[in-house]
């Protein structure tokens, strides 16, 4: 007889065990999936997690999870700080394209100027773009009390609708021959994003990430407004005693993630997009709450969780192409990671017995 | 800055010694796929290539290919990985490939790249496409006289020249059989996505169209109009036999197999050049699948007589007098589109209704 004890406190212990607990639970069924599928278990393993670190052709990956992991470090961090507070900001898809639509519009009404003011602007305008897409669902939620899962998740369709719109329009590259996408930021040196150190990935958007790690840890740790986070996740009355505006705290969580999910965006179609397209967004602002969750809504979590899903992206391209895996194995492998997590979260706040519950 | 050099050098070194190498080994060849080869529409016909190439060469090549790759920074690492992996010839089959192609072949100046329905070549980069507007006059001819309504509904994916040169070509053969008829055109947004793409089909036939033309790659609006009855839909990119007789009628397949064939056997040979091919109904290139017994036979009969036409090159689908949507001339009597205008098509004709978004 298998039985579940609540523990009085979760566990610390398993609170760190459970995400490696976690990602190992992934290789082996994984491992099962690909051996299902004809392929070397091992090897498939191998290809995902430690040749795109150590492998032939490591000089060039390395660089590549940074450039993959800096977005969804950003954006993570962003929603970890809601997603505390019980604030729920699904839609960081839609604040990490208007983001970049705006941060792109700022450096394409200066085109073709090389001014180094260029740059600093459209970073600013991309945090702004995401701030403000976010506010919409934060004034609705303080105003009207309406559900800002819902209203941010909707927001992201209409994000997508207002990229089409841009990258077939006012953005458009006039020099295209009539197709769509923007111009280029890459080529327009004012306004490029490239990589700071060549081969190493690393470039602005990389740099922002990591500062927001540190900043996210100091503002949990050190400062109020991160013990008013923490405080209202964990009981919301006793907050509201301590003196906690809920209302300015949702205006905060939303307004920050969705700043941060902006600058990604805007990193992001400077940087490796380079361009304004209609299928410009890939996902990173859904994917980004799973790495938040993986990192245990933790900044330093958070990191080694972004770094841990862009490892499954690469390494899951490079098995698509060498070992032919289909890129729907790929996906049913980054699933697993997610539902092996919250499975084995289970841990962390229930004791497993084993035997007779007994008798009192 | 000596970090970078030293870097790049390195990069650059493997690239040409995984070229090098190859010499003897067989002959890499890579694929880069939109969407699942299981599409059963855009990707699926390239993948068809791809096992025709491995079919005709046997030992000789190695193909690899990876499916689903999204169009912008993503593109360009699979494209990398391709070409570090010893790839010596890289077919990237989406327009959205364009500009990581080219900046992949800028590193890799001993591998072979060919880009589909794009416009940038370079030294080492080689565009490919096909004149599907061919396969979508035959389409038109058949639609403007299958619908009763004379409501036909058309699925667009972008608004890009290659699916506003389908959608005119259609409308002209429709109109011409059918002086009634009226197009309603819903913009889908994307390559594949069964849903978007059941939602568009789903509204067109609501708005009272009941023939359906598509240039989205999923069966789904061919599903859609089996559900709603009496709506005739074709197949688009591949035949997409399973709905044969009713609702596909007919279809435009891509055939890019002995196109495929060619490039790798030009590589082999070292006769390798950058070229821009846009092959159509004469080269192959575009294929009109079965035309099925629901369509009658004298239209049927009509619709073959037509891409005979048009394969023999006697007729050319846009064919003056032709004048804008604003009623402007395009082309004076008996005059032919031009390659050029034809590729960076960015209106309608006249009749047409609705704007191009932009």
């Amino acid at each position: 007889m298998i039985r579940l004890e609540k523990r009085p406190e979760p566990s610390s212990l398993w609170t760190a065990v459970t995400p490696v607990l976690a990602v190992v639970l992934t290789m082996i069924a994984g491992g099962i999936l690909f051996a299902a599928l004809g392929n070397e278990p091992v090897i498939a393993i191998r290809t995902i997690f430690w040749d795109p670190i150590f492998g032939e052709f490591a000089f060039y990956y390395r660089g590549q999870l940074l450039v993959k992991a800096a977005p969804l470090i950003l954006i993570a961090i962003g929603l970890s700080l809601g997603f505390r507070a019980g604030i729920w900001n699904i839609g960081a898809e839609g604040q990490y394209i208007i983001g970049a639509i705006c941060g792109a519009a700022v450096g394409l009404a200066f085109y073709p100027a090389n001014l180094w003011i260029v740059f600093p602007l459209m970073v600013i305008a991309g945090a702004i773009g995401g701030f403000l897409w976010a506010m919409i669902p934060a004034i609705l939620k303080t105003r009207f009390n309406t559900n800002e899962i819902l209203v941010s998740l909707l927001l992201v369709y209409v994000a997508e609708a207002i990229l089409a719109w841009m990258a077939l329009g006012p953005l458009r590259n006039p020099e295209g021959a009539g197709f769509p996408g923007s111009r280029n930021l890459r080529q327009y040196e004012a306004a490029a994003n490239l990589e700071l150190i060549e081969g190493t990935g690393i470039h602005w958007g990389v740099i922002a990430a990591l500062i927001a790690v540190i900043f996210a840890y100091v503002l949990l740790k050190r400062h109020m407004m991160g013990f008013h986070i923490r405080l209202t996740g964990q009981s919301p009355r006793a907050a509201r005693f301590a003196g906690v505006n809920p209302n300015m705290l949702v205006i905060f969580c939303l307004g920050l993630s969705g700043a941060l999910a902006g600058l990604a965006g805007l990193f992001e179609v400077s940087g490796p997009a380079g361009q304004i397209s209609i299928d410009f967004n890939v996902f990173y602002g859904f994917t980004a709450i799973i790495v938040a969750f993986l990192g245990r809504l933790h900044p330093i979590g958070i990191l080694l969780a972004g770094l841990l899903m862009a490892l499954t992206y690469i390494g899951g391209e490079a098995a698509q192409s060498t070992l032919g895996l289909p890129a729907a194995a790929i996906q049913a492998f980054q699933g697993m990671l997610l539902f092996f997590l919250l499975a084995v979260d289970l841990l962390t706040n229930y004791r497993v017995r084993l035997g007779r519950e007994g008798v009192a | 800055m000596s970090v970078k050099s030293i870097l790049g050098t390195a990069a650059l070194a493997v690239g040409l010694a995984s070229a090098a190498t190859a010499q003897d080994d067989p002959l890499k060849v890579g694929f880069i796929y939109v969407g699942p080869i299981g599409d059963g529409g855009w990707t699926y016909e390239h993948n068809e290539g791809r096992l025709a190439v491995e079919e005709h060469f046997g030992d000789q090549v190695e193909t690899v290919y990876q499916e689903s790759v999204p169009e912008g920074a993503d593109a360009e690492r699979a494209i990398t990985q391709m070409a570090l992996q010893g790839a010596d010839l890289i077919f990237t089959t989406s327009f959205g490939y364009m500009d990581p192609t080219i900046n992949v072949a800028q590193k890799f100046p001993d591998v072979k790249f060919e880009h589909a329905t794009g416009y940038k070549r370079a030294d080492n980069v080689s565009t490919y496409s096909a004149r599907f507007y061919e396969g979508r006059a035959v389409q038109g001819y058949i639609a403007g006289q299958m619908t009763e309504t004379n409501k036909i509904g058309y699925i667009g994916s972008f608004p890009i020249p290659e699916v506003i040169r389908g959608i005119n070509s259609a409308y002209l053969a429709a109109k011409e059989v059918n002086p009634d008829v009226e197009f309603n055109v819903v913009w889908a947004y994307t390559w594949f996505d069964p849903a978007k793409e059941a939602d568009a089909a789903q509204a067109l036939i609501e708005q009272g169209a009941d023939v359906i033309l598509q240039h989205t790659d999923s069966t789904a609006p061919q599903a859609a109009a089996e559900k709603a009855g009496d709506v005739y839909t074709f197949g688009q990119a591949s035949d997409m036999a399973e709905y044969k007789p009713a609702p596909r009628i007919s279809s435009i397949i891509d055939n890019w197999a002995p196109y495929y064939i060619d490039r790798v056997q030009a590589v082999m040979d070292g006769t390798w050049e950058s070229t821009d091919t846009w092959g159509g109904i004469g080269t192959g290139m575009v294929g009109i699948g079965e035309i099925t017994d629901a369509v009658p036979a004298d239209v049927k009969e009509g619709a073959l007589a037509l891409k005979e036409r048009i394969g023999s090159g006697e007729y050319h689908p846009f064919t003056g007098p032709i004048n804008r949507q604003d009623g402007s001339q395009w082309l004076a009597e008996g005059e032919t589109a031009t390659d050029e205008t034809l590729l960076g098509m960015d209106f309608y004709v006249e009749g047409l209704e609705g704007e191009i978004p932009n």
